[in-house]
């Protein structure tokens, strides 16, 4: 096949492209500019789009003999996954942007010109299982990224390829080594590649201001603090909430409404939801029959949860936890799956929660 | 392989191996007072008076350097800072928007941290800088420093009339520094008689080895170094003499400017042939730069072997990796030091839209190119071309 390979400069789309190519394939290899403003060093292990990023990915792709190619896509991921993040903490919600990205970056702008151009596929570093148009956890349980790739439909995921999945991240690393390759011990990237010093809150008060409001207690309605901006929190937050409450308990945050800037917290019993209402659903493959039970995990790295998925209003989905959760933010993907502790659990498909269930709230079982 | 990317860099020319082989096996610093020292000056001196004599120069006008980059730096800073210790009022540089990056990134690094202020000179469609335009940003010349116009663009291959914007600059006492990075070897180029102060050249580009180049510096131009040291070169630029790749430069030009005409008749005649296949292929390809067949008084107004074309709907790096896929080497002119193919600056200066900047590719020939390069270019363009305007923009 023909594949085009999307190289960070990580050690994992570095293998994943080796492995594309041992496997015999034709690979070509691109690096996607994304941050319009590029730094020419890394700092630290944050980010993945400097000047240093694109050369240890060229690097790699030179000693692959590969031909590769830097895409600027600066203009798309702002638009689609930077203004969106923004807008979407503007709204009180909390936005994932990775699975953003992986929607309508690397499987939508990415996939679409690589088809145009002749390719077959592309290849990502991704840690999760994709074998006959099914998608599953990777078997490093610790490294899955299925989550962020949950949004992705069968169409999606058709011209995708994911060399990794039945590798631990281990495994990546000593195969980086084996081969030489100068990025084998670079450190994991982590946070949010556009926000490199990690400070999301500080990045977001340049982008909306200074919109201070209260901060409330939902058992007395009185407020028990005051914020920079509500675009600071998100739903089930415990930490950094900066409120003084008579009692010891811990508060978690229960939710956020932009236009009275009101954040309203409680204790641990009003912050777990019995369920949540969601958006219109993307699946990964043909549409299941509703209802149906499954398992689900309502942000990354988040325990999967069973539950129990029916129809909910406006083409969106109810879905029912078998227990009930804590931190489930409006904006997060539910993303959800079939379990299979054999071949991996499947994803059936993903959701955005638009509200959690409230407590009192008649479930229709 | 069909390498068209000879503006880019071009093979080095058998002679030029064979020198620079035998020079790397002897001994010697050329600024040593014993015998090996003195055989390595007298094959460095005989070296810079073979390859001023090419040039129409002195030995004496000759500063050996690292190559282009470095000549344009010199030339750029060290008459600015040398202008302007003589006289604090002459703080603006006079240059057009179409240069090389290392005479605009040069201005604009004098500008931001020295001082200097900019004057952009009006470029015509084709790329070229008129004499006309030259006196107007001159003014009465007291507060210019210097004037920097490029002999010939390295991306479109647009030539300007050298000699007859020197003869401009120089009624208004203001010293000319040219990039002749892409014109020597392929344009007739002759220091004394253009009149220009400051001339750059490099040897990669004509046969010689890379990091190896030179700044032609009148005698009377005064030139503040960048590099201090052992006071080499007039003591305009310090460092020990690289024998061996002076050897090969000079070899290369005087091999490149001898054999010039001969070279300019059968690559024009071939990229002629290229053009004129690509847009009865690609019928809304648009040529950019000079016409095929300009001409100026001091010899052909584009360079013969450079064929710069648009293909409105396609992006030129899509359409690189397409050609490169099939064993076609272009430019698509511009990539930043990440690799970013960005809308080259000097479409947009001739006054070119982004898309047409954007959209553009150039091809190159040199001393090895032949028929068979253009018609691998022309089996495959328009199915290239198509592909790449179905594959889109990656933007909406």
């Amino acid at each position: 096949m023909r594949l085009l390979a999307a190289m960070s400069g990580g050690v994992d789309s570095a293998v994943a492209a080796a492995l594309a190519v041992d496997a015999g394939h034709d690979v070509t290899g691109v690096h996607l500019a994304l941050s319009p403003d590029r730094q020419t060093l890394r700092s630290g292990a944050r980010g993945c789009c400097s000047v240093e990023d694109a050369h240890d990915a060229r690097r790699v792709a030179d000693e692959l003999g590969i031909p590769f190619y830097v895409w600027d896509l600066a203009d798309r991921f702002r638009e689609d996954v930077v203004d969106d993040f923004v807008a979407e903490y503007a709204a009180g919600r909390t936005p994932n942007p990775c699975l953003r990205c992986n929607e309508k970056i690397k499987f939508s702008a990415v996939l679409d010109r690589a088809l145009g151009l002749g390719f077959d596929a592309v290849v990502t570093g991704h840690h999760a299982r994709l074998e006959g148009g099914e998608l599953r956890r990777s078997v490093d349980a610790g490294k899955d990224q299925s989550y962020v790739l949950g949004v992705l439909t069968g169409e999606q995921l058709a011209g995708a390829m994911f060399p990794l999945g039945s590798m631990t991240k281990d495994r990546v690393r000593e195969i980086a080594a084996e081969r030489g390759f100068a990025v084998a011990a670079k450190p994991d990237s982590h946070d949010i590649c556009f926000i490199p010093d990690g400070d999301t809150r500080g990045f977001l008060n340049r982008r909306l201001g200074s919109l201070p409001g209260p901060v409330v207690d939902a058992a007395t309605g009185e407020q028990v603090g005051e914020h920079g901006g509500t675009y600071g929190f998100t739903v089930g937050q415990r930490r950094g909430l900066g409120i003084a409450v008579g009692d010891q308990r811990p508060r978690y945050v229960l939710a956020i409404e932009p236009v009275s800037r009101t954040v309203t917290v409680g204790t641990a019993d009003l912050a777990a939801v019995p369920g949540v209402r969601t958006g219109p659903p993307s699946w990964t493959g043909p549409v299941p029959p509703l209802p149906f039970t499954a398992e689900v995990q309502v942000r990354a790295h988040a325990a999967p949860v069973a539950c129990r998925v029916s129809a909910g209003d406006d083409g969106g989905l109810l879905i029912e936890f078998a227990e009930e959760q804590r931190g489930v933010a409006p904006g997060q993907s539910a993303v959800l799956y079939e379990p299979d502790a054999v071949r991996g659990d499947r994803v059936l498909g993903q959701s955005a929660v638009r509200t959690a269930c409230a407590t009192e709230e008649p479930l229709s079982r | 392989m069909t390498y068209l990317d000879h503006a880019a860099t071009t093979p080095v020319l058998p002679e030029v191996l064979a020198a620079m082989t035998e020079q790397l096996g002897r001994v010697g610093n050329a600024s040593s007072l014993h015998a090996s020292g003195r055989a390595a000056r007298r094959a460095a001196e005989q070296s810079r008076e073979r390859f001023a004599e090419a040039l129409g120069a002195r030995p004496s006008e000759v500063l050996f350097t690292g190559g282009g980059t470095e000549s344009d730096n010199l030339a750029v800073k060290g008459l600015f800072w040398a202008r302007r210790q003589a006289e604090a009022g002459r703080r603006r540089i006079v240059v057009s928007p179409a240069e090389h990056h290392a005479v605009l990134d040069s201005v604009e690094w004098l500008a931001k941290h020295d001082g200097a202020e900019i004057t952009w000179l009006r470029v015509e469609p084709s790329g070229r800088v008129r004499p006309q335009a030259l006196a107007e940003a001159l003014g009465d010349g007291s507060d210019v420093a210097l004037a920097s116009v490029m002999w010939a663009n390295n991306e479109i291959g647009t030539v300007s009339d050298i000699p007859a914007l020197a003869a401009v600059a120089h009624e208004v006492g203001v010293p000319l520094h040219t990039d002749a990075v892409q014109a020597v070897g392929q344009v007739p180029v002759d220091f004394a008689a253009s009149g220009v102060d400051a001339l750059t050249m490099t040897g990669h580009k004509l046969g010689g080895p890379m990091g190896a180049g030179a700044l032609l510096l009148r005698r009377d131009a005064e030139c503040t170094p960048l590099l201090h040291g052992g006071g080499q070169e007039r003591d305009v630029r310090s460092g020990t003499l690289d024998v061996a790749a002076i050897v090969g430069l000079a070899v290369a030009t005087v091999t490149a400017v001898g054999s010039r005409e001969d070279r300019a008749d059968r690559l024009s005649e071939l990229r002629g042939r290229l053009v004129a296949g690509v847009v009865e292929r690609v019928s809304d390809a648009q040529l950019n730069g000079a016409p095929l067949d300009d001409r100026l008084a001091s010899g052909p107004g584009r360079l013969p072997g450079n064929a710069h074309l648009s293909f409105p709907g396609a992006e030129g790096d899509a359409l690189l990796m397409l050609l490169d896929a099939r064993g076609i080497e272009c430019s698509t002119g511009s990539a930043c030091n990440a690799g970013i193919a960005r809308p080259s600056h000097v479409l947009l200066a001739t006054g070119a839209d982004a898309d047409r900047a954007r959209s553009s590719l150039r091809f190159s020939l040199g001393h090895t190119s032949t028929d068979a390069d253009v018609d691998a270019v022309l089996d495959v363009i328009a199915p290239v071309v198509e592909r790449a305007r179905r594959a889109g923009m990656g933007r909406r």
